[in-house]
């Protein structure tokens, strides 16, 4: 404990929030000293988010203090943490396209009715210039990067006078470059003498920029460590916790042969970003390869460019029938795909704005895959309708009938009726994103049983997970993804929480260049160039 | 912290309602029609300074007080709906047809075209069908062009739509004075009076039957399209989520196209019943802002073919009652306009409190630092 | 010379009653509701302005110029606001979708205008249309010294007083719009609500300040048509297409209320056009009349195909904000 002569700048204690039945904080406690840079670290769904939210007054706690420079306070809206003097900056900026970084900054100020844009220029000009910000105020913010749109929002906060700055995940949508200079800039105000908070998941970056590491794990408080005295094992230690042995029972896979084959696949989004970079592996029948990663780390546009609804930039796609004929599925649309008569089924992140229809009922969302069978003009709803029906009773799904609107079920019966009907179609190649998200212990274990089941019938089944236990426990081999990379492809039987942890965090500079090798007479396969990987970052700090 | 300051104080919150079950939707519905209806006379009385009842039996007298008026309005129920009818599917995707209006009188210039240049030439079966295919043809084009624009370049539909009904217009203008009759009147006048060629034909004697079964009969296979037919089920999901279409291997641009077809070869449909079926003329106020009350009466029957009937019926009659009244004390029909007005505003109104429900909550007041500045 | 001078005259008389009403659902669209009542409410104000001034005119033996145009205007403004607030109240506080209302609220305001219109007189206990000349007088009024220049003077100053206020109006409009602290915070509410209000702006109460203030303005197009235009009486459905011009007109002016100015010019001059284009006949006129919208929908696809963001509708425009819905 460090000696101090003045209050801290944000003191938790015991702080608590509970959404429903979930807790997602259970009584934090954490400091934040005055001129320092606080890491947050944990994984996805650690309340990193939920216990920033609470400073910045999104949430209110259900219990616990917040004390602000030595006074206990109530932050019950953003309003009121500005005039503490905290500002947030979120991962979703909440910015206006079509005005300039100015009028953004000073938007929702009072003031004189008129607007002194020369004024109000300057004294942006003279933030930047005492930070070591590049940001032209007169640009509008639909011209701009990513990472100038994130300046925008940090002059925003500090324009409003805040010297308590909390940043989500500030580096996720930023190149190496843009990171090393927001670094600098967090350094400048510290040395100004404001306080902050950076939320993150990388592990490099915890050591690089920040003063001190608390970490969090499932809402809980874990520890709070000097970064001087750490490393990368011991934070990833601390920050995935101990092995929990679930019994999802595995087989061995059987007969495996090649199903999906995707070569070196680049997808950019809209802003011109690559989300994959060169992407290589082999998918097979009857085994379940599981996809790791920190959220946003190129899985969901992964998924999608298989399913047919994300063209890539280059690369190639490939389908192996189980008769051996091998069909191309690269740039084709869903609707192609279906033409060809390939059973691929997807469970999509997002249920109902695109794997379900809200508004439509059961029987209506079942149709959604089977509503062009048959060759009349009208469709067939017996069939639909029976099988709304069986998905029902097989898997417990609470509804008042099968003509209930999905959208009025719960979050873990959505994901029931989608599971249920992707999996009705007997497919070649099943494709499911966070299957077992919102669901209840035994819903999820009900799930995992269906995933197995596909995979003995000899579906090739690609699961992206977020739970490491489970994707270490159910799955045959691991993709780890890492900043649209593949920065490792383990066996699943053999790795470690902490071998993932470090590729998930490993950053594009690791991250596999070369092909794909195979191993055709093991399930799990391995690359020369992802093992080398991660032994590097295992021992590359060292 | 100084100046820390709570309380209580009651504020009005709205709650969205999760599930409303139908029965009480519709009282909340009657209860708003008969509040229109009550505020619909109190107008009355205060122009006419006649006495409420007299004035009810009057709307009514005016609605279906002769046998000829019961048609009249039937008539006119049947325009209105299935100009509702039309717009549909185009809803049903969430594609905002304004343009009813333009598709309306683009098939009716169409209808009134060939009742006069093809008239004489062809035997009245013949014209009859003629006259349906060229005036669906004439509301398709309208449609198709903000659909188009729409489904390759995401142009806003609601103003191209709304624009389209207003060059539609002009080329009616354009055409009356081409066709007009007699020269310098301004006005087509009745088309084909001595022959009536190419008007629709009398069934048992009724004038009117014809477009009741053609209106009846395209809400029975518009109604069966939407709800049984794959290409029905392709643009509610289109409607919903275009991610979720595409997920389902639907071709989204080709779904927008194809319903706003359909959609506006309906309304083209209904400038055929109002030209060949009723009026037997054409002017810039074929359609006369039934394309645009369509608009309304569909999107307040959220696809209930019943609703809509309904609706329609209500508005209908009560434009014919107050047509009634007006003329009775030589005031001008416009006051039809003012009470489908009313009658909307309360219906529209109402369905905030079919959605939400309101609530008196108390809430703590003040806090630590919000009094602090 | 003169031809072309007549020509721009009748263009600016034909463009201002446009611009009122574009003006009026530039603020109101930059708010983020589409009121597609702008028409109606151009028959109410119109209408209502008539009739104060006429019941106004029968209640004096001598009635005075002032006093009837004060009293038309504030009978103008006074249902322009009440058609806005109907429109506002329904779309704003009770949720309901913007284009049903809107449409609704233009048959209600054009029914509204055409019966009151046509009937008044009659109601009123006299015979044939209403008239009152004393009050459009007032409207039609021209600057006594300067409106006697050759050229310069019947190019700028051969019109009542309601033209200039069309004029100022639109240019304060735009000084709000583009310098201003609640311009800027209208234009947040308008593109994103949902940031709008995280920033701290009241976001119903700008939307009903906005759209209660362009009904108003929209009101007094009407008033300058029945006004100046009619010379203080009444024609059935004369208004016209006018209303929906001026939704057009918004769009070609790119929301922007001093590019309204000119669009208002060049409407006005596309509606003329016809007189000067010899040889067309009357058909040919109607024709040429459709220009406005096709200019309009040409502009509509411009802007829709790969253009400044800024020169695009309003984000948010059509929908209701509700802040529990995120």
């Amino acid at each position: 404990m460090a000696v101090q002569t003045q209050p801290a700048a944000i003191e938790l204690k015991n702080v608590t929030k509970r959404f429903g039945e979930v807790v997602a904080n259970d009584r934090i406690n954490l400091t934040l000293r005055k001129g320092e840079i606080l890491s947050i670290l944990g994984e996805n769904g650690s309340g990193k988010t939920t216990l920033m939210n609470m400073l910045s007054g999104i949430y209110f706690p259900d219990e616990g203090e917040i004390i602000v420079n030595g006074q206990e306070v109530t932050i019950r809206s953003p309003k009121d943490a500005f005039a503490l003097g905290i500002g947030m900056i979120h991962q979703h900026f909440k910015l206006i396209n079509i005005l300039t970084a100015a009028q953004n900054i000073i938007l929702g100020l009072d003031g004189p009715a008129q607007l002194d844009m020369k004024k109000i220029r300057e004294d942006i000009k003279a933030l930047a210039d005492q930070y070591g910000f590049e940001l032209d105020p007169d640009r509008k913010i639909y011209d701009m990067s990513v990472s100038e749109k994130q300046t925008v929002e940090i002059v925003k906060v500090l324009y409003r006078g805040a010297d308590i700055l909390i940043l989500d995940e500030p580096t996720a949508v930023l190149t190496p470059q843009e990171t090393e200079r927001l670094f600098q800039v967090l350094r400048n105000m510290k040395k100004d003498g404001k306080s902050i908070i950076i939320i993150t998941h990388k592990l490099n970056e915890v050591m690089e920029i920040s003063d001190r590491v608390t970490v969090l794990r499932r809402g809980q408080y874990i520890d709070t460590v000097e970064t001087a005295s750490t490393d990368e094992n011991q934070l990833t230690e601390m920050m995935v916790g101990e092995h929990i042995t679930l019994d999802i029972e595995r087989t061995e896979p059987v007969d495996p042969h090649r199903r999906i084959d995707v070569r070196g696949l680049t997808v950019r989004n809209r802003e011109g970003l690559k989300v994959l970079d060169n992407v290589s592996f082999v998918a097979k029948s009857g085994e379940i390869l599981g996809i790791a990663g920190i959220s946003g780390s190129g899985q969901k546009e992964l998924l999608e460019s298989i399913a047919g609804l994300q063209p890539g930039e280059s690369g190639q796609i490939l389908y192996k029938d189980p008769q051996g004929n091998v069909e191309e599925l690269t740039q084709k649309t869903a609707k192609q795909i279906y033409d060809m008569n390939i059973r691929l089924s997807f469970v999509p992140e997002d249920r109902l704005g695109m794997g379900l229809v809200g508004d439509m009922d059961l029987t209506g969302n079942m149709m959604v895959r089977s509503y062009k069978k048959g060759k009349g003009f009208f469709v067939n709803r017996r069939q639909p309708r029976e099988l709304a029906e069986d998905i029902v009773n097989r898997l417990d799904v609470v509804t008042p009938g099968i003509t209930t609107p999905v959208r009025n079920l719960s979050g873990g019966n959505v994901q029931k009726v989608l599971v249920g009907r992707e999996i009705a179609a007997s497919p070649a190649v099943l494709m499911v994103a966070y299957p077992v998200r919102g669901l209840d212990i035994n819903s999820a274990f009900a799930i995992y049983r269906l995933l197995n089941e596909q995979k003995e019938k000899g579906a090739a089944v690609l699961c992206v997970g977020e739970d490491l236990d489970v994707l270490i426990q159910l799955c045959d081999r691991i993709l780890v993804l890492s900043e649209g990379c593949v920065s490792g492809i383990v066996d699943a039987r053999k790795t470690t929480k902490e071998e993932l942890g470090l590729l998930m965090t490993s950053g594009r500079k690791k991250a596999s260049r070369e092909t794909v090798k195979e191993n055709p007479q093991n399930g799990a396969v391995s690359t020369g160039a992802a093992a080398a990987g991660s032994k590097e970052a295992g021992h590359g700090r060292d | 912290m100084a100046g820390t300051k709570t309380g209580t104080k009651n504020v009005l919150h709205m709650v969205r309602r999760s599930d409303m079950n139908r029965g009480k939707a519709l009282v909340i519905r009657l209860i708003a029609v008969l509040l229109s209806l009550s505020v619909c006379a109190l107008v009355i009385v205060a122009i006419t300074g006649e006495n409420p009842l007299s004035v009810y039996s009057g709307i009514a007298a005016g609605a279906v007080g002769t046998s000829r008026r019961v048609w009249v309005t039937i008539r006119e129920i049947a325009v209105l709906l299935i100009i509702a009818v039309g717009l549909t599917p185009a809803f049903r995707m969430r594609f905002w047809n304004l343009g009813a209006e333009g598709q309306i009188l683009i098939g009716g210039a169409a209808t009134a075209a060939v009742m006069i240049y093809l008239g004489p030439v062809f035997q009245d079966w013949l014209l009859f069908i003629i006259i349906l295919a060229v005036s669906m043809a004439a509301g398709m084009l309208w449609g198709l062009l903000p659909a188009v624009f729409k489904a390759y370049f995401n142009t806003n539909e609601t103003l191209f739509t709304l624009m389209m009904n207003y060059v539609a217009m002009q080329i009616v203008t354009f055409f009356v004075v081409l066709w007009e009759k007699p020269k310098g009147s301004n006005t087509v006048g009745v088309i084909n009076q001595t022959g009536k060629e190419g008007w629709f034909p009398q069934i048992a004697g009724q004038q009117y039957l014809v477009n009741v079964i053609l209106v009846t009969v395209v809400t029975i296979l518009v109604f069966v399209y939407m709800k049984y037919s794959k290409q029905g089920y392709e643009l509610s999901v289109v409607g919903e989520s275009y991610d979720t279409a595409r997920y389902a291997g639907i071709d989204v641009k080709h779904v927008i196209i194809r319903t706003m077809l359909i959609s506006s070869a309906v309304c083209g449909l209904a400038g055929a019943i109002i030209v060949a079926g009723a009026s037997h003329t054409i002017s810039t106020s074929t359609a006369g802002g039934r394309g645009f009350t369509a608009v309304i009466v569909a999107w307040l029957a959220q696809f209930h073919p019943v609703a809509m009937i309904a609706t329609s019926g209500i508005l209908v009659f009560m434009q014919q009652g107050a047509i009634q009244i007006a003329t009775q004390y030589g005031l001008n029909e416009n006051a039809s306009d003012i009470i489908t007005g009313i009658i909307l505003f309360f219906l529209v109104g109402a369905e905030f409190f079919i959605r939400y429900r309101l609530e008196l909550t108390k809430v703590e007041t003040g806090s630590a630092v919000g009094e602090n500045k | 010379m003169s031809v072309i001078l007549t020509f721009i005259q009748q263009a600016i008389v034909q463009g201002i009653t446009i611009l009122f009403g574009a003006t009026g659902e530039i603020m109101t669209e930059k708010s983020g509701n589409l009121n597609l009542g702008i028409p109606g409410i151009m028959y109410m104000g119109g209408v209502s302005g008539l009739m104060g001034a006429y019941l106004y005119e029968n209640s004096t033996d001598n009635p005075s110029v002032a006093a009837g145009v004060v009293i038309s205007c504030l009978a103008c403004a006074l249902a322009s606001f009440v058609g806005g607030l109907i429109y506002t109240f329904l779309t704003v506080s009770l949720r309901a979708n913007q284009n049903v209302v809107g449409l609704a609220l233009t048959t209600f305001g054009t029914g509204f205008g055409n019966f009151f219109g046509g009937s008044l007189s009659k109601m009123a206990g006299g015979v044939g249309q209403i008239s009152v000349a004393t009050t459009a007088s007032g409207f039609q009024a021209t600057i006594p010294g300067l409106s006697r220049i050759p050229v310069l003077g019947d190019l700028l100053f051969s019109y009542g007083f309601l033209t200039y206020v069309a004029l100022v109006v639109a240019g304060i409009c735009t000084y709000i719009l583009t310098k201003t602290r609640a311009g800027l915070h209208l234009i947040a509410v308008g593109e994103s609500p949902a940031t709008a209000d995280a920033a701290g702006i009241n976001v119903t109460k700008y939307k009903y300040t906005a759209t209660l203030s362009g009904a108003v303005i929209a009101g007094f197009g009407g008033l300058y048509f029945v006004m100046e235009y009619l010379g203080g009486t009444w024609q059935n459905n004369q208004i016209g297409d006018r209303g929906w011009l001026a939704v057009a007109l918004v769009i070609l002016a790119l929301w922007n209320p001093a590019k309204a100015i000119y669009g208002s010019l060049i409407f006005g001059g596309l509606y003329i056009l016809y007189l000067y284009i010899p040889g067309l006949g009357r058909a040919g006129h109607e024709l040429i009349k459709m220009t406005p919208f096709v200019v309009t929908i040409i502009v509509l696809i411009f802007t829709s195909r790969r253009n400044k963001p800024e020169n695009q509708p309003p984000a948010s425009l059509g929908t209701s904000y509700f802040r529990e819905e995120r």
